[in-house]
């Protein structure tokens, strides 16, 4: 037993627990945080995902010791971080999980939605490629993922002020040249904008 | 009124407000809307069972048999209780009545009573302060066994009696589990007169659930003897019974609870042991108790979809009409019942839609192995005999040479029909998902003019939206909602209903708000509390929309008649010019007349006192006169299509799959978002069966990989792109008329597959799953037919 020194979501907080404890026991029992789940405890499905100074490291594999020092976000912090940092509400990823739809029975998506917001503060215009890329230590057993890559593209729109590729079954209901050319539109103005961001 | 029959023969939504007969002039319904629970799950607020911390709690673990069949000859736990933390073991001696989910086969203890009967049956649990404690008391268990012979080969099962997995001769004849065999019409003479007949074999491997989140359950044993069990479970009131049945208390002395649940997919269906256990160890230790399963126990949970051997021969005319199809299908149980009787009819009896034909005949045979025991997977009993058939239909397209989409319109069944095993058929969008898979996948265009390596594949089916057979029989309703109203203008909505991600909450508070007026805001739902909730039968059989949905109409129009009532007198005019929308209550006549839906509320509740009101719904009499015939019965059936376009790499056997579009007829979509998140997920996770997952027990019983990542369920990375073609065919009976969307779509995506393999690269796929090894070996036999067919011109 040994008493930990730990930066959770913006507090220097302390708890007492055995020195082989992990990252995800430390924040599950001793701190009350259980919104980081435990789906393996092997680090096969990501659910405990945190970020450790902004980078997405699944909690269940790190030892809570070897975190001393260094900012832990869990998915409990996003919400107050984004509010602090000027923002209303929750944080854009999760407002964007929630309105597509991606949050079916919502367990993997703490970790998911780390991922996410990682993958966005260091790349603000991902391609589908390279979401697919950042999200694949994340499983999700309920989405099939197209509503996941939906809302973080949703999250990405909104941030540039452009109007994200209709969903299939929104351009099933639109006149079909009129759906092909929303979709080009969007894809248009984010290709713009990683053209931009190469030029920086 | 007779709960059962209520609706008689009309749509129950067919007195819907005035004007509200297509998506425009829904206020809320059709509408791509936020779920209820969407940011508490997004904000990491939402309580999951293992989220769940009691006072004084204790921790428990299970100990597991290492042996697949044996005899328990002593089990001595006193090592176990001397451990300094450790507050309780049990035994299957402390809880010896046998449970089961359907009540004619209850083989289950809680746990193990005189034998195991598997690689991880249950055998003792212990509670103690933490689980380190339990885990190190559970090596101090001393069990002796006598090893039995085991069975891991079906065929096996099938012949060999002695030893027998269960000892119940009334039920079980040597280890088969249950036999079905029925006929419809006369299949041999179809045979005799085809133009053509395909038989063949195929086989489908058993595959697991896999939901995030592992089963956890939590017990209180409260002082005045009321016991408390939080679980994840997607079916409340069966738990509900089953405790009450193995603890031997009275049922009004037990509540269930389901916290927010992190996934089922039909693998939380069955009461399990940890229910139980948890609850006799609080009763024991009058300490709360709480136990959370590994991954690995999970795995051996199981009731998964069954492993199946299916045997089919389809006749038809030389213009691809079927005349009659034959089936003979051997189903591997695993080591007990688990909703296995439900299993064998399904395996037949789904299969007669979205075609007709005239003759059918399936003979099913579940038999017991020494593996962990199948049951209910999305899909169930009927995604293997829909993967048999649909890839035999694209057998007969290529002999006859016709289409194969043009083969599946040319013997589509109809609307408003009746199967040839008597299952009433309403609305049917089947031909519409067709022409939008065909329209959206470039079809015609494209079909047999990829190169080679590339194909697309069609494939077709259908499934029940919830069935009439009540699991135990009773005549009271499947579903039941109460309102409740505050004078604030909220409304709360009691249901029985399991949200297991599905969005099932978000459905009621949906139609709450549609048929009172007022915003999703003010609608709040408690769900899936046997103290609080009416009763509901639990999400299964793909039936919550439709018989939830069903019943919260019924309550929000008696609730709607209260105050438009009071209204009416108040306003001094007829009821039926008093209409409650967007948060007000207006007289469609007189513009100037107008109060808010609170004030509508408060004048209702001074007529009427305390406002409320209940709804309910029952199926009507369904199926057909034979026994049996009400399984499978269903009060609408939905319909898919799927195209799938694939990509077989020759030299290493891989199969991609780079789009599937899948068209579902849901009859109509009450959040066309969460439908579309139905359709995808469901052919994501039959893709997945088809090509990645193995739920595969090696030559000792013992499960191959029961891990995660060694049972290989796609990463985002290995998902393919989904396009969502939402089919609306308005049911009579469903609620505004929508049928299920959860688990149909996943059907059509393993057939298809094998039938996008066939047009890529010319060969045939008829065993799960397609692994590289098996397209490979496919590959090279028809290789080495072509040459030894070359050969033989080149001789003559």
């Amino acid at each position: 037993m040994r008493t930990l020194s730990l930066k959770v979501n913006g507090d220097t907080v302390q708890a007492a627990a055995p020195s082989h404890w992990t990252l995800l026991e430390v924040l599950r029992y001793k701190l009350g945080l259980t919104g980081s789940k435990q789906g393996c405890d092997k680090g096969d499905c990501g659910a405990c995902t945190v970020l450790v100074d902004g980078r997405p490291v699944l909690a269940c594999l790190t030892l809570a010791g070897a975190v001393e020092e260094r900012e832990v976000t869990t998915i409990e912090g996003l919400m107050p971080l984004h509010v602090k940092s000027g923002g209303d509400g929750p944080d854009p990823v999760q407002a964007a999980f929630d309105r597509c739809g991606a949050l079916q029975c919502g367990f993997c998506q703490p970790g998911m939605m780390l991922s996410a917001r990682a993958l966005l503060n260091k790349n603000p215009c991902p391609t589908r490629a390279e979401i697919r890329e950042a999200l694949s230590g994340n499983l999700c057993r309920c989405t099939g993922y197209t509503q996941i890559f939906e809302a973080v593209e949703l999250a990405v729109a909104e941030s540039i002020g452009v109007a994200p590729a209709p969903r299939s079954w929104e351009a099933q209901r639109m006149d079909p040249s009129e759906a092909q050319a929303a979709a080009k539109r969007a894809a248009a103005h984010l290709a713009e904008r990683r053209k931009q961001e190469g030029r920086e | 009124m007779g709960a059962r029959d209520q609706h008689g023969p009309g749509a129950p939504w067919g007195d819907a407000q005035p004007g509200a007969k297509d998506n425009q002039a829904f206020q809320v319904v059709g509408k791509p809307h936020r779920k209820v629970d969407g940011l508490a799950k997004a904000t990491g607020a939402a309580v999951y069972a293992d989220d769940i911390v009691l006072p004084g709690m204790l921790h428990a673990k299970t100990l597991r048999s290492p042996h697949a069949h044996a005899l328990i000859k002593k089990i001595d736990a006193t090592r176990a209780l001397a451990l300094p933390g450790v507050h309780a073991v049990i035994t299957g001696q402390d809880m010896p009545i046998k449970y089961g989910v359907i009540p004619w086969t209850p083989d289950e203890n809680a746990l193990a009573l005189e034998k195991v009967r598997f690689i991880g049956d249950e055998v003792a649990a212990v509670a103690a302060i933490d689980e380190d404690t339990a885990n190190a008391a559970l090596k101090l268990i001393e069990v002796e066994y006598e090893v039995l012979h085991a069975y891991f080969d079906p065929k096996e099962a099938l012949v060999r009696h002695e030893p027998s997995i269960h000892e119940d001769k009334k039920h079980n004849k040597g280890n088969i589990s249950k036999h079905v065999e029925l006929s419809f019409g006369d299949v041999e003479a179809a045979a005799k007169t085809a133009d053509l007949v395909v038989e063949d074999d195929y086989s489908f491997h058993g595959t697991t659930h896999t939901p995030i989140e592992p089963h956890c359950a939590v017990a209180q044993y409260s002082a005045d003897g009321v016991l408390t069990v939080w679980s994840s479970t997607q079916i409340t009131h069966y738990v509900h019974r089953a405790l009450a049945r193995v603890l031997e208390l009275q049922p009004a002395r037990i509540r269930v609870v389901q916290p927010c649940l992190g996934g089922a997919f039909g693998g939380k269906s069955d009461p399990f042991s940890l229910e139980f256990c948890v609850a006799k160890l609080a009763m024991i230790t009058r300490r709360p108790i709480k136990m959370l399963w590994t991954r690995e126990e999970v795995f051996y949970a199981h009731r998964g979809r069954h492993p199946m051997q299916l045997h089919y021969k389809t006749s038809a005319t030389k213009d691809g009409r079927v005349t009659g199809v034959d089936a003979k299908i051997l189903i591997d149980g695993g080591s007990y019942s688990s909703f296995g009787l439900v299993t064998t009819y399904y395996a037949g009896q789904l299969l007669t839609g979205p075609y007709d034909f005239p003759s059918y005949r399936f003979d099913s045979t579940r038999v017991f192995t020494n593996k962990p025991p199948c049951g209910p997977k999305r899909g169930h009993g009927s995604v293997q005999p829909r993967f048999a058939f649909e890839v035999q239909l694209d057998q007969i397209a290529e002999k006859l040479g016709m289409d194969p989409i043009e083969i599946r319109r040319k013997n589509f069944q109809g609307e408003h029909t009746q199967t040839v095993n008597g299952q009433r058929i309403t609305s049917n969008g089947f031909m519409r998902c067709l022409d939008e898979v065909e329209r959206a996948s470039g079809w015609r265009a494209r079909r047999g003019k990829l190169p080679h390596g590339r194909g697309l594949g069609v494939a077709g089916s259908m499934y029940i939206s919830g069935t009439n057979y009540p699991v135990y029989p009773n005549k009271m309703p499947q579903a039941g909602i109460q309102l409740k109203v505050d004078r604030s203008g909220l409304v709360t909505v009691f249901t029985g209903g399991n949200d297991i991600g599905q969005g099932s909450n978000s459905v009621v508070c949906y139609i709450v708000a549609e048929e009172l007026g007022i915003p999703v805001e003010n609608v709040r739902v408690v769900a899936a509390d046997t103290d609080l909730c009416p009763v509901d039968l639990g999400a299964y059989s793909s039936r919550v929309t439709f018989m939830v949905g069903n019943a919260t109409i019924d309550a929000a129009r008696k609730l709607r008649a209260l105050i438009t009532a009071a209204v009416a007198e108040h306003w001094g005019i007829d009821t039926r010019r008093v209409r409650m929308i967007e948060g007000t209550v207006i007289d469609v006549e007189d513009v100037a007349k107008s109060m808010s839906s609170v004030e509508a509320f408060h004048i209702a509740e001074e007529k009427h006192d305390t406002l409320g009101s209940t709804g309910s719904y029952n199926t009507p009499t369904l199926g057909g006169d034979y026994r049996g015939g009400t399984i499978g019965a269903s009060p609408a059936y939905s319909f898919t299509a799927h195209v799938v376009e694939v990509d077989v790499d020759t030299e290493t056997g891989r199969i991609t799959i780079d789009k599937v579009w899948v068209a579902h007829d849901c009859g109509r979509a009450l959040n066309p978002m969460l439908v579309a998140g139905q359709m995808e997920g469901s052919a994501y996770m039959g893709a997945a069966e088809a090509l990645l997952e193995h739920h595969d027990i090696n030559r000792f019983g013992l499960h191959q990989g029961p891990s995660l990542l060694d049972y290989r369920i796609p990463t985002s990375v290995d998902a393919p792109e989904f396009a969502a073609l939402i089919v609306e065919s308005l049911d009579p009976e469903g609620p505004y008329g929508a049928k299920e969307a959860g688990e149909g779509p996943l059907h059509p995506v393993l057939p298809a597959i094998s039938n996008a393999v066939f047009d890529a690269v010319g060969v045939r796929l008829k065993h799960l799953p397609f692994t590289p090894a098996r397209v490979l070996a496919a590959l090279r036999e028809q290789k080495s037919a072509s040459v030894a067919k070359t050969t033989a011109k080149g001789r003559a």
